[in-house]
């Protein structure tokens, strides 16, 4: 454990560390293009020059490995005038063409340039031209005359996604980047080389000119693509409708987390969010009267529904109601529904589990063959008491006729096929859905109430190791909709019951009361990066 | 603000108006007698009160006015504009409106699909010229007529704004 001193101050840290991780614990600033945590290190930027007295030449921060009583200088003038010179030369051809790069406002070349340049131009000659806008794979852009050769995106395709796509090419002033031969930038984890690209050489095609960066408002939140629950940004522009037709949700950025997927996301998860913003969104409650679809106020089809389930109850009984939440939904979500159905209206007939026809594949990295967030939670909240196994009564042919079925979430015709969905579906005297966009079964239903997406709403998740993340909310839920622990709510004052939650922390400080995998959790102790709760299936009830 | 309390006099109304009546033909009569003298070449050394006959006279504009944005064009007449979007951040009144797209040409990228200036909220600042980097707006055409029937017509696109 050597202690050393940066810029006068001390600090002991374990053997190995270099220098720029231990003025990061001090939080002092070193620049950088190519050092990247997560990757191996190449030195090659030189941005991170630092004095080490003793030591006669500068000394790369990243690359130098801390010794006992060392003594390091990073704001002296001669590191000022070194690490402004090094920046002269990295922008040497530089196009300047900040307006119309995307990267322009998160840029480390704007950034450190303001910070440690600010020095006028000498370069009298002609800028090296080279390829610009060049597509190199389905979701990345390539310009190289942008690009610092700082390899972040090299070293990430050869350590991180194993894939081996692109390398530097040629040498001296003529090196650049590009795709091997015969290759595309076409692998499920292409999209993190634009987050770790320092410069505007990679961005990305999804967001091209959709908006300019300063436009975005950040907001903490969980993928909800698969069960990892991926720590990610929601980047929304709140304030200009008139970008990306009104589209809120810009696009997803990975958010650092030790414990789950570290500075990474898969494409699939980056570009899933799509469906927030898509036109398929049900913004509006309705019923179908002789065929077509009604839209009421979300409180006169709150009512109908209430109506409907009561007659259900009333006449026929409890076991004519089925109730499908699904592990797409919070656990706050999740538990409302278990406290309404299953313990106020005493229902048995409650699951989420459908029995997927088109499973997909995960693969060894983070993606997921579950692509649903909150798998571990629906288990925790809904399975403790009733053995009503959903699969069941779907393979069942039923003589009975059932009653009321009250889905969520559940797009049983994309799950379980057209023929079986329709076939369970018509068993049913009277279908609610209730969920956030349009699907085929969605249209089948009698009566649809609009909810919330996940950015539109505060919960949390809990990802199939256990851990309970949080969600927070983006942007405002669009038109009527409204998140699915309010909806259940309502429906349960349409019916007599008091349920009076202010927000998702209320009905989370319940479900830690109630729920034995939730207990001694606090909503506030989950914090940005998510508390594990014990393994679910040790725990004694 | 309280209102000063009004003495009797003013409180009588009727010699106030003679007041003002005085005052104004004061005036009137004043610059009549001055023009009049300067027609027939008696006065040369006090002027009258000077009228421009708007709209067959006009006044020269000094050339930093703000009169009427315009967007510049390239040699072939395309807009020099490559939707930086920073006219749009820095418009303090929020009435820019662009959408980028993507040019053809690699070395220009991006361009303006869509540009709209609310000229019935634009505030006539000047800082879009400011923020421009690429000398693409300029509100140098002199133009200060802008009136429209309906606030809608008051919205100019990059079609108007390109002339």
């Amino acid at each position: 454990m050597p202690t050393l001193t940066i810029n006068q101050k001390s600090i002991t840290v374990p053997d190995g560390t270099t220098i720029i991780q231990a003025a990061e614990k001090l939080d002092i600033e070193i620049p950088r293009y190519c050092y990247h945590p997560g990757l191996s290190i190449a030195g090659s930027c030189r941005m991170c020059l630092v004095e080490v007295e003793k030591i006669p030449k500068f000394q790369p921060a990243c690359n130098t490995r801390v010794s006992e009583g060392m003594v390091v200088h990073t704001n002296t003038e001669k590191v000022k005038e070194a690490v402004s010179g090094v920046l002269e030369f990295l922008l040497i051809n530089h196009p300047l063409d900040c307006p119309v790069c995307d990267q322009a406002g998160e840029c480390y070349l704007q950034e450190y340039y303001m910070k440690f340049g600010l020095y006028d131009s000498r370069m009298d000659e002609n800028k090296i031209k080279r390829h610009k806008a060049e597509i190199i794979g389905p979701h990345v852009i390539l310009d190289t005359e942008r690009c610092i050769l700082c390899s972040r995106c090299v070293r990430f395709v050869n350590e991180v996604s194993h894939s081996h796509e692109i390398g530097i090419f040629n040498r001296g002033s003529q090196s650049e980047i590009r795709l091997l031969p015969g290759k595309i930038l076409d692998n499920n984890y292409s999209g993190n080389v634009v987050d770790i690209c320092p410069v505007g050489a990679l961005t990305d095609r999804d967001f091209r000119f959709q908006c300019r960066v300063w436009y975005l408002s950040e907001t903490k939140s969980i993928c909800p693509g698969c069960s990892r629950g991926c720590n990610i940004s929601i980047h929304s522009n709140r304030q200009r409708p008139h970008h990306a037709g009104g589209r809120r949700v810009m696009r997803l950025k990975p958010r650092f987390n030790a414990e789950v997927n570290h500075w990474w996301i898969c494409d699939e998860g980056r570009y899933g969010y799509k469906f927030i913003d898509d036109p398929s969104r049900i913004s509006l409650a309705r019923v179908k009267e002789k065929g077509e679809f009604l839209v009421l106020t979300l409180d006169q089809v709150i009512g109908r529904a209430g109506e409907k389930l009561r007659e259900a109850l009333e006449k026929v009984g409890r076991d004519s109601v089925v109730v499908v939440a699904s592990p797409r939904l919070t656990n706050e979500d999740l538990f409302v529904i278990r406290k309404f159905f299953g313990e106020d209206l005493g229902l048995s007939q409650i699951d989420f589990r459908v029995p997927d026809q088109n499973l997909a594949s995960g693969d060894d990295f983070l993606l997921r063959a579950d692509r649903n967030p909150n798998s571990r939670g629906a288990e925790a909240v809904l399975l403790d008491e009733n053995g009503f196994d959903l699969t069941q009564l779907l393979s069942m042919e039923n003589s009975r006729k059932l009653q009321l079925l009250c889905l969520f979430e559940q797009d049983l015709t994309k799950t379980l096929g057209e023929a079986w969905a329709k076939k369970f579906l018509q068993q049913f005297e009277y279908v609610i859905y209730v969920g956030s966009n349009e699907n085929e079964t969605s249209v089948l239903s009698h009566l649809t109430l609009p909810s919330a997406t996940y950015a539109e709403t505060e919960g949390t998740f809990t990802n199939f190791e256990g851990r309970v993340q949080k969600i927070n909310q983006a942007v405002e839920p669009l038109g009527d909709s409204l998140p699915t622990w309010q909806i259940v709510s309502k429906l349960a004052c349409a019916l007599g019951y008091r349920y009076n939650y202010e927000n998702a922390e209320e009905v989370f400080g319940e479900l830690a009361e109630r729920v034995v995998e939730f207990q001694d959790l606090a909503y506030e102790k989950i914090g940005d990066s998510g508390v594990e709760i014990p393994d679910i299936s040790k725990v004694q009830v | 603000m309280g209102s000063r309390e009004l003495s009797f006099t003013e409180r009588l109304y009727i010699i106030e108006v003679f007041k003002g009546l005085w005052l104004t033909g004061h005036h009137f009569f004043g610059n009549m007698k001055r023009h009049l003298a300067r027609q027939l070449g008696l006065n040369r050394l006090k002027k009258g009160a000077v009228t421009f006959q708007y709209p067959e006279e006009r006044r020269p504009f000094s050339p930093r006015y703000r009169s009427r944005h315009r967007l510049t064009k390239r040699d072939n007449g395309s807009p020099r504009c490559v939707a930086c979007m920073m006219c749009e951040t820095v418009c303090p009144a929020h009435c820019i409106y662009i959408v980028a797209g993507e040019h053809p040409d690699p070395n220009i990228e991006k361009f303006p699909v869509r540009f709209d200036i609310d000229l019935g909220v634009c505030v006539f600042c000047g800082f879009c010229v400011e923020a421009c980097p690429e000398d693409a707006i300029r509100m140098d055409t002199g133009i200060v007529e802008i009136a429209a029937y309906s606030r809608k017509e008051m919205i100019y696109h990059i079609e108007d704004l390109l002339q």
